[in-house]
């Protein structure tokens, strides 16, 4: 066996611990390094976590996530002019899914903003980004705005599938709200926000909190999940993933993030993405399955001029699905592909979003 | 469901996590359970092609899970001539049962004084406390 994948690593000691270190080690789950945490990668297994999400209920460890706050009389502003989607349309108590933009149109990092009474914000910006997404909003911070990592100071846990609010007892509410609430006692904010397509929640605690927060979920039956199931689920639902997907070097409207981009509001890098959107992008990120047996990964060529951004074995499917960027020519619904997979070409074909769809 | 951690005293190992069963001049091919337990549960097998040549210490076939995918060595050099086919169909069964089901190729050895490289199960199992 020579790995030329995720490689079995050695852990250096200069990696973080989240607080609830000490419960993936006591469950058995294989850590991994990511995003400078030493995170779990899978307990029993990614197919057995993955099926478990999207037909009972799954708990993930997300508190490796940054949590940056953006308060004061300017932030709403602020906020306008650094983000993709129009801060103005969310309400307090609501939740939207925006982009970090650069000077081009690239994308420093996605989120989820959340907007809380009297001005303030929470943005929740991927691990791998923290830094950068600090700095970026720091360095151009304005009078009256004020940004703080507070990173360190919480526990995050998605808690996602159909069955997620049944097993937590929480009361049913729509999509991208969030609101205070309790878990056992626990003082969380709840948000109805995820990463799988599935139902469910994002949890935030106090940090100290998570380990009691963890251990309340775990004994209502849901089963924990690692990073591993994380990933083939949402690319089995097409969502990006930063740094693969989307990085600083590709824009939202070739992306397929359009949506999320308000182009009537003026944000860093609006007016590129606005003649990308007029002339039309010369690449797109497509969703593919393969039509052989083969997994495409991150980086394999496309025939034409394409990349394979993400691939996987899907679990629903039982066989190899991916995203990758495409000539704008290929980039259409039935179109078959030519991945070239080690050496071999294997045929693919795109599809429409999302890959998996759950039958009605 | 995976099994249990075994390294069966009648197999010949090699040091890539490579078993071999030798049967007079034949000899059945898979991978070992700490190779299985680190690859995690195994979605593809990439088989070679029936009459082809293996080279001991060289990769002839491939092995993916969800997450990784990984070079299977051939512990001996030898022609293929057979290819478990039921793992090409369910590569879970690597998982299940490494040592039986879960076989890979079944091979003419070409040169069986290769033999004498491989590690028998005590050495092997030293091998892997090392890992």
């Amino acid at each position: 066996m020579r790995c030329d994948g995720a490689r079995v690593a050695t852990v250096e000691a200069t990696l973080q611990r989240t607080k609830l270190y000490e419960r993936h080690v006591a469950l058995g789950a294989r850590m991994v390094p990511f995003a400078g945490f030493e995170m779990p990668v899978q307990y029993d297994g990614v197919i057995s976590e993955h099926r478990s999400v999207r037909t009972d209920a799954g708990v993930f460890d997300v508190s490796h996530m940054g949590e940056l706050h953006v308060d004061g009389p300017t932030a709403q502003a602020f906020l306008q002019s650094m983000l993709s989607n129009d801060v103005d349309r969310v309400a307090d108590g609501e939740a939207q899914y925006t982009l970090l933009t650069n000077e081009h149109g690239g994308i420093v990092d996605d989120l989820i903003l959340y907007r809380f009474a009297h001005g303030q914000f929470l943005l929740v910006v991927n691990a791998s980004n923290r830094a950068a997404a600090y700095d970026w909003l720091k360095q151009r911070e304005q009078r009256g705005t004020e940004v703080r990592d507070a990173s360190d100071e919480y526990g995050l846990l998605a808690v996602q599938g159909p069955r997620s609010l049944e097993r937590l007892r929480l009361p049913p509410a729509p999509p991208f709200t969030h609101a205070l609430g309790e878990v056992d006692g626990i003082e969380v904010l709840v948000a109805r926000t995820g990463y799988t397509g599935e139902q469910g929640v994002e949890l935030c605690c106090a940090g100290d909190d998570a380990p009691a927060l963890w251990d309340a979920i775990l004994s209502r039956g849901v089963m924990p999940c690692g990073l591993g199931a994380r990933d083939t689920l949402r690319l089995e639902v097409c969502y990006p993933l930063h740094g693969n997907d989307i990085t600083p070097e590709t824009d939202a409207v070739s992306a397929g993030l359009g949506w999320a981009c308000a182009l009537g509001t003026e944000f860093t890098g609006v007016e590129e993405l606005r003649r990308i959107k007029e002339t039309g992008p010369a690449r797109k990120l497509v969703p593919f399955v393969m039509e052989e047996r083969a997994i495409p990964r991150h980086g394999m060529a496309i025939e034409g001029g394409g990349e394979v951004t993400s691939g996987t074995h899907s679990p629903m499917l039982d066989q190899g699905i991916g995203m990758g960027y495409v000539p704008a020519a290929l980039a259409t619904p039935g179109v078959e592909l030519v991945i070239d997979v080690r050496g071999k070409a294997r045929h693919a074909r795109v599809v429409e979003k999302p890959i998996y769809r759950k039958e009605a | 469901m995976a099994a249990e951690e075994t390294y069966p005293e009648d197999l010949r190992y090699h040091a890539d996590h490579d078993w071999a069963r030798v049967a007079g001049d034949e000899a059945t091919l898979g991978i070992t359970w700490f190779a299985q337990d680190a690859l995690g549960e195994l979605v593809h097998y990439e088989a070679p092609a029936v009459g082809s040549a293996v080279g001991k210490g060289e990769p002839y076939g491939e092995v993916e899970s969800v997450k990784a995918v990984s070079d299977v060595i051939a512990p001996l050099s030898g022609e293929v001539l057979e290819v478990n086919e039921n793992v090409v169909r369910e590569p879970e069964t690597v998982n299940d049962d490494p040592y039986g089901e879960g076989w890979l190729v079944r091979i003419a050895m070409s040169d069986p004084s290769e033999l004498d490289d491989l590690m028998d199960a005590d050495a092997y199992r030293a091998h892997v406390a090392e890992q």
